[in-house]
């Protein structure tokens, strides 16, 4: 049985509306500018600096930024900022972006089944989502960080099973309104399975709020990580994370102050190119704005 | 109205019964369970573990269990902290109000500054202050808190000198000026997340509010455009922002958490934090539900006020 669907031309996919709409979105491309020099500079930044992100050296603790090829100055143990700072980069925007894949998967998966499904079922999952967003995201991530061994994989299951809601409502509203569309009920007639029609059928026509959500999602994932890990319950030393290079900079922030500025400018710079990112697809992909 | 409120009412408490099933399960998750507080005590044996799990009904079915648990929960008993073994209920009590003080003073500041900012956004769409409200308000959405805390810090207590590092008070002195001087520097930078979600919202709430029929009948009428916005846009736009005020209420508890990390705040956060560093899981347990019961509890009172005002709602 063969179905026929009427597609753009998939090769020319940059031609699409969605694409030009999304060119035009000047924050949005400053977005996509800055997070890929951050990436770009994680992955080959630490290749080019001639320090170790390990390297312990008592001799130069707390040298200000641009002590000889101490570009961003050292923390308390004499390590260099500037190769931690990109060696933490790779580790949170890896959390961050994995996080946001699972609470993606998560989130849709609920929603498709509690959009298609509705009755019981819809309302159980989403009332599972209710009582789920009344708890404020860190106090959940922090009894359960508390609570298991807080690896980086574990952390980012930890973020993705407190964030997946969002997404699961976005997914529940499209579904509801798709389910009943006359190629749903199409594909119903023809005796397709009820997994088919969810997840070939209606989900491809949801795809548009559910890649806004995951780029906003992201940013979130990468403060959530950043307010744990500066809380001493996320990513554990000596592995460097940019919340938990903020971890104890506090305590220092009258003789070096650049240990508390310089990593809180990176996640800015990474959350805001994320959000600013996700601003310009909801435009492009002309998605309703309710959420900010 | 009382069909709504019934409604209303029962909602919440299934949503409560949900907020209990998905804590009780956290609970569940702990080392060792409800007797983590044993199993680091060197005087007990395996033996003994077993005999008080069977005393305390740890090898009932888990639903008997959870419905235990939570009938102590409803009849006030939350059980008792681990480090000096008050009512989890007491500890939280001693800590409330002091985050009730600084959620208070941010909210009100979010509300006042996001209120003029959205408003004045949307009656000069497109000019540069709304251009610059916009993009402000995204990168204030990124600013991790606890950055910003410690960024202010820098500015105003080490390098101006002009407000104290943290606490609630001066020891020795706690007069009402005392406590404001504490108050201003946290509950703006635990505001200023909120500043940027309620001026983005009351943006364009305003920009609805300005397209409705009602403001050309008005405009039609001649009536100024300053009494048009003060009295048939702005009352209209602040309507739906009640019950944002709920649905941020989350989001300010784990602003509040962090701020009063930064701030040395004696509020319910630091509470937290405390409790999760000394493995006092009764009060972790205690904060985690309550924090959620507040949550569920602002969202049906701002429900309540919203179909007060709005006949609509109630009726619809």
């Amino acid at each position: 049985m063969t179905v026929i669907v009427a597609h753009a031309d998939p090769a020319r996919w940059w031609h699409s509306r969605a694409v030009r709409r999304f060119l035009r979105h000047h924050l949005a491309l400053a977005g996509i500018a800055m997070i890929s020099l951050l990436v770009l500079a994680c992955i080959l930044g630490p290749f080019a600096l001639p320090y170790d992100s390990l390297y312990i050296d008592l001799r130069a603790r707390f040298a200000p930024p641009l002590t000889g090829h101490h570009y961003f100055g050292t923390d308390p143990l004499g390590r260099d900022l500037a190769v931690r700072l990109l060696m933490a980069g790779r580790v949170s925007l890896a959390v961050g972006f994995s996080a946001m894949l699972l609470s993606t998967l998560i989130g849709t998966l609920v929603g498709v089944t509690a959009g298609y499904r509705g009755g019981w079922v819809g309302a159980a999952l989403m009332r599972t989502v209710d009582g789920f967003l009344s708890y404020p995201s860190i106090f959940l991530v922090l009894a359960l960080a508390a609570t298991l061994r807080p690896s980086p994989v574990m952390i980012t299951v930890i973020i993705a099973v407190t964030s997946w809601m969002e997404t699961a409502r976005i997914v529940e509203a499209e579904v509801r309104s798709l389910r009943e569309r006359e190629f749903v009920q199409a594909a119903r007639m023809v005796g397709l399975s009820r997994a088919h029609i969810m997840f070939r059928e209606i989900l491809p026509n949801a795809m548009g709020p559910i890649i806004v959500a995951a780029s906003l999602a992201v940013a979130r994932a990468i403060l959530l990580e950043a307010y744990i890990s500066f809380l001493g319950y996320g990513i554990q030393p000596p592995l460097p994370s940019w919340g938990n290079m903020l971890n104890g900079a506090q305590q220092y922030l009258a003789s070096a102050p650049w240990l508390a500025i310089i990593p809180g400018a990176a996640i800015t710079m990474a959350v805001t190119s994320f959000n600013f990112i996700g601003d310009g697809l909801r435009d492009a992909l002309d998605v309703r704005n309710d959420h900010i | 109205m009382s069909a709504f409120l019934l409604n209303r009412l029962f909602q919440s408490i299934v949503l409560l019964v949900i907020v209990s099933i998905i804590g009780f399960t956290v609970l569940n998750l702990m080392p060792g369970g409800p007797l983590a507080q044993f199993g680091l005590d060197p005087g007990m044996t395996q033996k003994d573990v077993e005999r008080l799990a069977a005393q305390l009904g740890l090898n009932r079915p888990l639903w008997i269990q959870y419905l235990d648990w939570a009938w102590r929960l409803l009849q006030g008993d939350w059980g008792h902290s681990f480090r000096d073994g008050s009512a989890v209920l007491t500890v939280i009590g001693r800590h409330l109000s002091a985050t009730l003080l600084l959620m208070g003073t941010s909210t009100a500041l979010a509300i006042a500054a996001g209120t003029w900012i959205g408003i004045r956004g949307a009656t000069h769409r497109y000019s540069l202050f709304d251009y610059c409200a916009t993009v402000g308000a995204m990168i204030a959405l990124s600013v991790p808190t606890f950055w910003f805390g410690l960024v202010g810090i820098y500015i105003f207590t080490l390098k101006l000198g002009w407000v104290p590092a943290g606490n609630m008070y001066t020891i020795g002195d706690g007069s009402v000026l005392d406590y404001l001087h504490h108050l201003i520097l946290p509950s703006l930078v635990l505001s200023l997340v909120h500043v940027a979600i309620w001026s983005r919202y009351m943006r364009t709430a305003t920009l609805d509010a300005l397209s409705q029929d009602f403001v050309k009948t008005a405009r039609a009428k001649g009536v100024s455009e300053r009494r048009i916005l003060l009295k048939h846009v702005v009352g209209n736009a602040l309507l739906p922002m009640i019950a944002l005020a709920g649905m941020q209420l989350p989001s300010i508890l784990t602003g509040a958490l962090v701020t009063e990390t930064v701030f040395t705040w004696p509020g319910m956060g630091r509470l937290f934090l405390d409790s999760l560093g000394y493995s006092d899981y009764p009060v972790v347990m205690g904060l985690l539900i309550f924090s959620a019961v507040l949550v569920v509890l602002g969202n049906l009172i701002a429900d309540i006020v919203i179909a007060t005002v709005d006949p609509r709602i109630r009726l619809a």
